[in-house]
């Protein structure tokens, strides 16, 4: 078959990936399941959380980097679950320390329970003290363009402004906001939280988003494998799309077959 | 002496390290992460970073999340 699509790398932080769906590793049922539709998801780039240790843990007790090993995924630690900007910077040097100086890290800092809106001024703390520490962030952010242009003008690697609240699974809830920060920013701008299905994935990428990070919607499918595997395709065909470019949308119809030589 | 590892106070001998803490906590040879009173302390330094009366310590590990 002759390549159709002309598409260059996803680069994040300098490094090359081809792959523009990002997952996350959490909800599922055991890391089996984790590794086999990460495997299906085809991504690259996969989350996790940094949490504490069982004390008198078993030693035989499954390792989630056993499922998902460092050697053949870019593992993406986030700060999931911190509400301060002092939490989140810790929560990334112990990565880095558990990651063998690991710099690539999804920042994360929540302000609400309900919503899990991000607090974007701990954000913005929490950007500058980790870029700082060369630590390359990636930022999870409103769909706001002022303040994604400020988490790129600090030097985040990726910008992540979110389609919809985490888990939620309700798909891009505000495009035009989406593409202003797509057609703004220099740096990668991914999609991250609040796609619910293939379509969701696609309809972002057509957007022109530069990729997707997503967990819930495939974790929490009934089938998170035959989802993983849909939603690589739905990136790969969203993509395409958007490089392909749509047609103009018109009010009314337009017939596909030739009026002339009709013989009726 | 008394120290706090996640969350929970524990009694322990004086001097104790922070590879032997790991080894209490049968977890050495895993991928984790220590933190003592907020500071990393080193994989490579477990064997020689011994433990003050009131620490407050942290192991860390990898688990799934988004």
């Amino acid at each position: 078959m002759t390549e159709i699509v002309q598409d260059t790398p996803l680069v994040i932080a300098g490094k090359e990936y081809t792959s523009r769906l990002l997952v996350g590793s959490g909800k599922y049922k055991d890391n089996e399941e984790t590794r086999l539709a990460t495997e299906a998801s085809g991504a690259e780039i996969i989350t996790v959380a940094v949490r504490r240790s069982n004390i008198g843990q078993k030693p035989g007790e499954p390792n989630l980097l056993d499922a998902v090993p460092p050697e053949k995924y870019t593992i993406l630690p986030n700060t999931a679950g911190c509400y301060t900007a002092e939490d989140a910077v810790r929560t990334c040097r112990l990565a880095r320390e558990l990651l063998d100086g690991h710099k690539l890290v999804k920042l994360e800092v929540l302000a609400d329970e309900k919503t899990l809106f991000p607090d974007v001024l701990q954000t913005l703390k929490a950007a500058e003290l980790l870029i700082k520490e060369d630590f390359d962030v990636m930022v999870y952010t409103t769909d706001d363009l002022v303040i994604a242009k400020e988490l790129e003008a600090m030097g985040c690697a990726a910008v992540m402004p979110l389609a919809a609240p985490i888990g939620s699974g309700l798909g891009v809830q505000n495009p035009n906001n989406i593409r202003f920060i797509i057609e703004e920013l220099k740096v990668p701008v991914l999609v991250d939280a609040g796609v619910g299905t293939a379509s969701d994935a696609a309809f972002a990428m057509e957007l022109g988003c530069d990729g997707v990070l997503m967990n819930s919607a495939i974790a929490g499918a009934k089938n998170p494998i035959l989802m993983a595997s849909a939603m690589n395709k739905a990136i790969q065909a969203g993509r395409e799309a958007f490089l392909a470019g749509r047609m103009p949308r018109k009010r009314f119809a337009s017939a596909s077959s030739p009026l002339d030589g009709t013989f009726f | 002496m008394q120290i706090i590892v996640n969350g929970e106070q524990r009694e322990v001998v004086n001097g104790l390290t922070a590879a032997q803490l790991v080894e209490d906590m049968q977890i050495s040879g895993q991928r984790i992460a220590m933190e003592v009173n907020l500071e990393i302390v080193p994989r490579s330094t477990y064997a020689e970073h011994t433990f003050k009366d009131g620490d407050k310590i942290e192991v860390v590990h990898a688990v799934g999340g988004g």
